[in-house]
């Protein structure tokens, strides 16, 4: 496993912080009429993708699911243009067209943001054929949630994924509902890292609460990936804190499941290990808090004070 | 008792086959499921069997020749006792040409009214690069795809039966050999995959080529032609664009029924983000389809099956285009408008001769070329000139390329108008399998004759 440094914690514990206080912002600005449209918040799965985030290199591809904010923070993006979309605003990644489900950086290799369930996973199978096709030794991480793992177009591209040996490393993050839908209601068959099986794609299920065991497994399947080996799926077993869109109450598990997984909290695990082996103080981490509260203020801040986009930008971007 | 062996019809849209191979000779017996030739069809070489049993007592054609209409004896197997005599132009060819007619299928190549027809616009004779020797719309296709391949090596092709198999109607012949299956791939039967896996590609950078067995397979894959193709440049503002052609025959082959037999025309026309292109000769379809690949948008390129054996002269320079969104005034004339595309631009041409023979009507033709963006300003220009518009199309009615064609025209050019826009399409229901109704259901030359003489309140 990659040995991790005392700026590795740091790097973990922010980043994961940076996403959770984005998203209560958001659901804030949302609330307040700020925000449009669907809304879906990443809070309580911030190890899945902060782990994939440790063992990537930059010119890796990235391609995910409408649940992107969180993505997108850990990719590297300006949390200010990231919340600018949302309120769709001109500063936004998509100058405000796209808004939350649909958000792309080309230059950061961030290629969505999708809305339609399962569409990005031939998609990414599809950037991963260009950096096979292209000669580049890079990988495209492909994330999927479980509702779209009963999507047909999945297990095409798996598949083709196997057939042609590209390199993608599949990352399915089950946070147990498809929606209101719990994946026993849905699935049948509840290890969805098994479902490569029938293709010859290795596949391995982690704890995604824990930040440490994300990054050993993602360690582990990227290099597989990189190596030519083909495909590899990881499923992360993770938990939204919050309803799947802004609109929905939850009203499908109890209080009890959700205070349950709360125990565990990613963040919590992290400052835990920090302050166990002494990375840093707890005034230091007060400081990397406060700092994050103010970034993310100063996002919404600049989010809200954005200008809408010109109207003449309703006809450009339709054709190059 | 002597029996013909005839030329079989080995697709639902072969007409004539080549003589590729005989695997018997004069004096060999026969048994019924022995394999005694080798035809080469429009789409791919085929072994065909006895059926009857005998002595072969005359094989009728060399190994080699070609273009043996279908139902044309080949060979007579019977008994070396009994004298034949075998017939120079046997009677079954009239038989062949009626049964050509009747099944309407667009037998242009050989037909000599057709020879006409094909005569080439004299926008096109005007090309001075024009190719003395005249080449299918497959084999057009076909080596401007090479062509671009070559000068671009993120250009790819990938389909069902592209690479091996040489293309399921042999648009994709050679490819393989020629680039190697790093760019011509085999799919699986898996519509929804490899066409968002090609849509993944083009986001990244490479220029896929998808060809879609028929078009009638991409609805297993029209939600990524839409929801990501065609919408992505938007949605990214501007970051992420699709240069990728879709294309592959659309509408009606030859009584393939109703699943196989759909016009996607107005479908994907409807739709920003996607260019659609319908070429209806080798030339244009050589032009546009260069135009197509070299385009950074998603295209939809919609081929027609029974065109790709269609003979013309081409230019075979390999930077020659013809832009999209370009109507091409087909036939110029003063007395009213045909506006049409791919297959019916035929049938259009075979009516007006009709029409200036039989009702001293002067039609001028635009073949459109390209349905999105649409070239209002060539339908608008026509319309005042000529006062009177129809509209022939292959697909549905209802929100049909020309129902489009009609709003645009009442709009711009009401006061032009010496009568109400009148469409010719199919039939408002699912394609019927029997040879009778599958003619009744698509446009017919007098279909097309009917609206003209309406237009022009002609009893």
């Amino acid at each position: 496993m990659k040995k991790l440094q005392k700026a590795d914690y740091i790097k973990m514990y922010s980043f994961m912080l940076k996403i959770r206080r984005f998203e209560e912002r958001a659901a804030q600005l949302y609330g307040m009429g700020k925000i449009g449209g669907f809304c879906h918040l990443y809070i309580g799965q911030e190890a899945v993708v902060v782990g994939i985030l440790m063992t990537i290199d930059k010119n890796d591809s990235v391609v995910t699911t409408y649940r992107d904010h969180g993505h997108m923070i850990a990719r590297g993006l300006d949390p200010k243009r990231i919340m600018a979309e949302l309120t769709g605003r001109e500063d936004g990644y998509s100058a405000g067209k796209g808004g939350s489900m649909h958000m792309f950086s080309k230059e950061n290799n961030f290629y969505g943001g999708h809305g339609i369930v399962g569409a990005q996973v031939p998609i990414g199978t599809g950037i991963a054929f260009t950096h096979k096709y292209n000669g580049e030794k890079n990988i495209c991480r492909t994330y999927i949630g479980d509702g779209a793992m009963n999507n047909g177009q999945v297990f095409e591209a798996f598949n083709l994924a196997a057939l042609w040996k590209l390199p993608v490393l599949y990352i399915i993050e089950n946070n147990k509902y498809g929606m209101g839908t719990s994946v026993d209601r849905a699935a049948a068959g509840l290890d969805l890292y098994k479902r490569g099986e029938a293709f010859g794609i290795p596949g391995e299920k982690v704890d995604g609460m824990n930040v440490f065991s994300v990054i050993e497994a993602a360690d582990k399947a990227g290099k597989y990936v990189r190596e030519g080996n083909g495909p590899y799926i990881i499923e992360v077993q993770t938990y939204r804190y919050r309803g799947h869109s802004m609109s929905d109450p939850a009203k499908y598990r109890t209080k009890e499941e959700l205070d349950n997984y709360k125990q565990t909290d990613p963040i919590e695990i992290v400052k835990a290990e920090i302050l166990k082996k002494k990375i840093a103080t707890n005034d230091e981490i007060e400081k990397i808090n406060k700092d994050t509260l103010e970034e993310i203020k100063n996002a919404a801040e600049f989010a809200t004070n954005s200008p809408f986009p010109k109207d003449s930008e309703l006809y450009t971007d339709v054709y190059l | 008792m002597s029996t013909e062996i005839l030329m079989p019809a080995l697709s639902p849209t072969m007409t004539e086959g080549n003589l590729s191979k005989w695997l018997i000779k004069k004096g060999d017996t026969v048994k019924a499921g022995d394999l005694i030739a080798e035809i080469e069809t429009d789409k791919a070489t085929m072994e065909v069997e006895a059926v009857d049993e005998g002595v072969v007592l005359d094989l009728l054609f060399k190994e080699g020749e070609v273009n043996i209409p279908v139902n044309k004896a080949i060979a007579i197997i019977g008994d070396p006792n009994e004298k034949v005599e075998v017939k120079k132009e046997t009677p079954i060819e009239k038989v062949i040409e009626e049964k050509k007619i009747e099944k309407n299928i667009e037998t242009k190549i050989e037909n000599k009214k057709a020879d006409i027809i094909d005569t080439p616009s004299p926008k096109i004779e005007e090309d001075r690069n024009l190719s003395s020797e005249e080449i299918t719309m497959r084999q057009a296709l076909r080596d401007t795809m090479a062509e671009e391949m070559r000068k671009d090596n993120k250009v790819f092709i990938l389909g069902e039966e592209v690479a091996e198999y040489q293309g399921a109607y042999k648009v994709t012949q050679g490819l393989l050999q020629e680039f190697g299956k790093e760019r011509v791939l085999d799919t699986p039967i898996s519509e929804h995959g490899f066409t968002g896996l090609a849509v993944g590609a083009a986001f990244k950078g490479l220029r896929p080529i998808l060809e879609f067995m028929t078009f009638n397979f991409s609805m297993q894959a029209i939600d990524q032609i839409i929801n990501s193709a065609a919408k992505t440049l938007y949605m990214s503002g501007g970051q992420i664009n699709c240069p990728i052609v879709f294309r592959g025959p659309n509408g009606a082959a030859a009584q393939v029924a109703a699943q196989h037999s759909q016009d996607f025309s107005s479908w994907y026309s409807q739709v920003p983000g996607l260019k659609v292109i319908a070429p209806s000769t080798p030339y244009n379809a050589k032009g546009l389809l260069r135009s197509a690949i070299s385009d950074p948008n998603p295209v939809i390129f919609l081929e027609n099956e029974i065109l790709y054996g269609l003979k013309g002269p081409v230019n075979n320079d390999i930077n020659f285009s013809i832009p999209i969104g370009k109507a091409n005034i087909e036939k110029e004339g003063k007395d009213l408008t045909i506006v049409t595309y791919s297959i019916m631009l035929q049938k259009s041409k075979e009516a007006a001769l009709r029409l200036k023979e039989e009702y001293n009507l002067d039609t001028e033709i635009i073949d459109l070329q390209t349905l999105r963006p649409l070239d209002t300003e060539t339908i608008l220009n026509s319309v005042k000139k000529t006062n009177r518009i129809i509209t022939v199309e292959e697909s549905w009615p209802f929100g049909s390329v020309g129902s489009e064609i009609a709003n645009i025209v009442q709009r711009d050019a009401f006061d032009y108008l010496d009568s109400p826009v009148i469409k010719v399409n199919s039939a408002d229901v699912p394609m019927p399998y029997a040879l009778s109704l599958e003619k009744l259901y698509l446009p017919q030359v007098d279909d097309i004759i009917n609206a003209a003489k309406k237009v022009s309140y002609i009893k």
